[in-house]
């Protein structure tokens, strides 16, 4: 019981933060909101008994690729462009 | 450009942890969860840590981009070498030739569940670690590359 409303709580986390990733002007904030998504991917990863995945997951998407957005916008721009 | 000094004296703190299981999860690969992979991208996650608290000047100084690139060679020569061992020895290509030897990684694997034995698997850890090191020299040059393209690491 505990587990399964555990894990219904990483996958509402988890379309959460993927509608916040689209909700952002801000692309700074949608890269912390990825890195969130990432790191509840890992959870469910992991609930879902592939812990070798969850591994790889929570240091590839959650810390690199994080990382590498930022310094991607560091380079660009901040904000989205208007329409 | 560095963070504030709390961040600094965290990453500090921080970065010894993340080498510690990263160089874990490398190491018991061919027993528990994980690998060359996962543990070379966890060290690799530790050194990001490092650039994002000190700034890639920091780092550069320390390391340099050449001290990355040969760590990734080194991975990928020792890998490819223990696999042209095994073809020397009379045997197929990647063949576990030290495995059941009694030398380094020797042992034979105990029969029924067992908490597992670091000291078994043959070449399967070498290659870990071979993968290891090199992963974690290409994640970081990843970085490293990209933040040249900002002015800022230039």
């Amino acid at each position: 019981m505990i587990a399964m409303i555990a894990h219904t709580l990483v996958l509402v986390g988890l379309v959460i933060a993927a509608a916040l990733v689209f909700r952002f002007r801000d692309l700074l904030s949608a890269a912390i909101a990825f890195g969130v998504f990432s790191f509840l991917l890992s959870l469910e990863f992991y609930i879902l008994q592939a812990p070798d995945v969850a591994i790889a997951e929570a240091g590839i998407g959650a810390g690199l690729t994080t990382a590498i957005y930022m310094v991607a916008i560091k380079g660009t721009e901040r904000t989205e462009a208007e329409e | 450009m560095s963070m504030s000094k709390i961040v600094r004296a965290a990453a500090d703190i921080i970065f010894v942890f993340i080498l510690t299981f990263g160089f874990y999860i490398v190491a018991h690969g061919h027993l528990t969860p994980g690998g060359g992979f996962q543990g070379g991208a966890v060290i690799a996650t530790g050194f990001v840590l490092l650039i994002a608290a000190y700034g890639s000047r920091a780092l550069l100084d320390r390391f340099g981009k050449e001290w990355f690139r040969s760590s990734e060679a080194l991975g990928l020569l020792v890998f490819i070498g223990t696999a042209f061992v095994a073809l020397f020895l009379g045997a197929t290509f990647f063949a576990n030739w030290l495995a059941n030897g009694g030398l380094i990684f020797g042992e034979a694997v105990a029969f029924g569940p067992n908490p597992g034995d670091l000291n078994t698997g043959g070449v399967i850890p070498i290659m870990n670690i071979a993968v290891g090191i090199e992963v974690l020299g290409a994640l970081s040059l990843i970085v490293l590359y990209m933040l040249s393209g900002t002015e800022e690491g230039a």
